[in-house]
């Protein structure tokens, strides 16, 4: 019985958080047309979310065209195919690298910003300060950071495919003497604009909403101690990766499931 | 101005979870253009009290009065109509660390008004003089001490001229030249702007000097005593005497309750 309590205690405790979790993003959502209105908010958060995970991404982006290029070279050998290595890139990159590894950066790096910075404005009592200012925290300071996310979060995916491509141009052209024609020539012949790079924007703008959105909730509920923010820290990074993983894996059966 | 009070405290019992409650049946006035300080040991309800105002929590029963409007968690137009009218100095300030001094006395007024920043500019200046700190103006939050932070904080919070002005603990972790300041700020801004100012606080001789009205709290949110500062300092009862006199022990016990010294140190069979 003991058990089955607290199996039951558990079980609670969860559908209760995902139920705070919800009413959280249904009251973000209600405050994105207030952030709309103070466009300069929003690009002031762009501006800092774009930037605080810029190194990260550009070399990650750089490492993984690097090793993407050797390992697919080696392999497309082996088949005769060493021409398409360009094609493979930047379908691996556009499609499923770029937009997966950019919000897994980013939850690890801006996610992780954003929850604390917002847990220690709460630590702070910076968030009841402004509430009893007549100041709705969640149009004034999540709102715009939440924008900021979504659109943040195509363009490092962008930047991450585009650094990736021409790490695979260093490594497949100059290192192992590709030819360069045909390593630019048949990515324009076989990449499509929409169904290619258009899903995987839409994708990156996905996965902004999941990392931004998991980033302020475990700020704004987190309890306002040291432990409690590192905590929160730790649980965004955990819960908006496993979210863009599993979010991916749908969006990819949707977009991709025909060839 | 109008005899009823300000703000009406009817029997409020709240807990923030159903195994303690803060207060039990707390009944409690405020009067209209006074300093009203409540005091009371750590623990006893005080921050508690200010955040039910200011409509943070919703009383489990009883009701909290503004101005003559029941105060409505529920009702966001109605809360944020009444927040408009009240100004609060937290305890540690809660002034924003991205903002400068400035910016910090600003954040209400580019919020909450449309006056041009030539006119914000000029406000701006005028509280921070208020308090002393105009030269200060520029500097970052991290550039300021704890009691010039306080002071930044109370300008801030009489940025839109409010009518209620609570005050969570003004004095705690100031030196005495810092809450001689803050006691005398206190003291003019309410004789000078008519605002009904609620001071929380367990520093008896400053709340004693500039208040109107002294309630004493206890545990529970139990209101031991209330009256001029004069009547409280001459009141005869144990538990008032032992709190405005600093007595460690008294009916406030020093040791939270446990069991016998005798069972925790192995001397006897626990019982």
């Amino acid at each position: 019985m003991n058990f089955l309590q607290m199996l039951g205690r558990r079980a609670l405790d969860v559908l209760a958080s995902w139920g705070r979790g919800a009413l959280f993003f249904l009251d973000l959502l209600r405050a994105v047309p207030a952030a709309l209105a103070r466009p300069g908010l929003v690009i002031a958060q762009v501006h800092a979310i774009g930037n605080r995970s810029l190194v990260i991404i550009l070399a990650s982006g750089m490492a993984v065209g690097f090793v993407l290029a050797l390992q697919l070279y080696n392999t497309l050998t082996t088949f005769g195919a060493a021409e398409s290595l360009g094609l493979v890139v930047n379908l691996s990159l556009v499609r499923e690298l770029g937009p997966v590894v950019t919000a897994l950066l980013f939850a690890g790096r801006a996610g992780t910003s954003l929850t604390a910075e917002i847990g220690l404005m709460k630590a702070g009592e910076q968030i009841s300060a402004m509430e009893l200012m007549a100041i709705d925290p969640k149009a004034r300071v999540l709102a715009p950071r939440f924008l900021g996310g979504i659109i943040s979060m195509p363009l490092l995916a962008a930047l991450f495919s585009a650094i990736g491509i021409l790490g695979a141009y260093v490594v497949a052209v100059l290192l192992i003497g590709i030819d360069a024609g045909n390593f630019w020539s048949i990515q324009q012949n076989g990449v499509d604009v929409w169904r290619d790079v258009g899903n995987g924007v839409v994708k990156s703008a996905v996965f902004g909403v999941i990392c931004t959105a998991v980033a302020l909730y475990q700020g704004y509920e987190t309890e306002a101690t040291p432990e409690g923010v590192a905590y929160a820290t730790t649980r965004t990074v955990v819960t908006a990766s496993l979210g863009v993983l599993a979010m991916d894996f749908i969006l990819t059966a949707l977009m991709f499931s025909t060839p | 101005m109008s005899d009823k009070p300000f703000i009406e405290i009817d029997h409020v019992t709240f807990g923030y979870d159903s195994r303690r409650t803060i207060l039990n049946d707390l009944s409690l006035t405020f009067a209209r253009g006074k300093v009203t300080a409540v005091l009371g040991g750590s623990g006893c309800g005080k921050t508690t009290l200010l955040r039910l105002i200011g409509g943070v929590h919703a009383a489990n029963s009883g009701r909290v009065v503004f101005d003559g409007e029941v105060v409505d968690v529920h009702d966001k137009a109605q809360l944020y109509r009444l927040r408009r009218r009240l100004g609060m100095l937290f305890q540690f300030g809660a002034l924003f660390t991205d903002l400068n001094v400035f910016d910090n006395v600003a954040f209400p007024l580019r919020e909450m008004t449309d006056l041009p920043e030539a006119l914000v500019r000029d406000i701006v200046l005028m509280k921070l003089n208020a308090v002393g700190l105009r030269g200060a103006a520029h500097l970052k939050i991290s550039e300021v001490s704890g009691g010039m932070a306080r002071r930044v904080a109370l300008a801030r919070a009489i940025a839109l001229d409010p009518e209620l002005i609570m005050y969570d603990e003004p004095f705690a972790g100031l030196d005495l030249v810092s809450m001689g300041v803050a006691a005398k700020l206190i003291r003019t801004l309410t004789d000078v702007t008519g605002a009904t100012t609620l001071l929380i606080s367990h520093d008896v001789p400053q709340c004693m000097a500039i208040s109107d009205w002294v309630v004493l709290m206890a545990t529970g949110g139990r209101v031991v005593a209330q009256g001029t500062p004069a009547e409280l300092m001459a009141s005869t009862e144990p538990e008032v005497r032992q709190f405005v006199r600093g007595e460690p022990d008294g009916p406030v016990k020093f040791h939270y309750p446990a069991r016998p010294v005798a069972a925790d140190f192995g001397l006897e069979a626990a019982p």
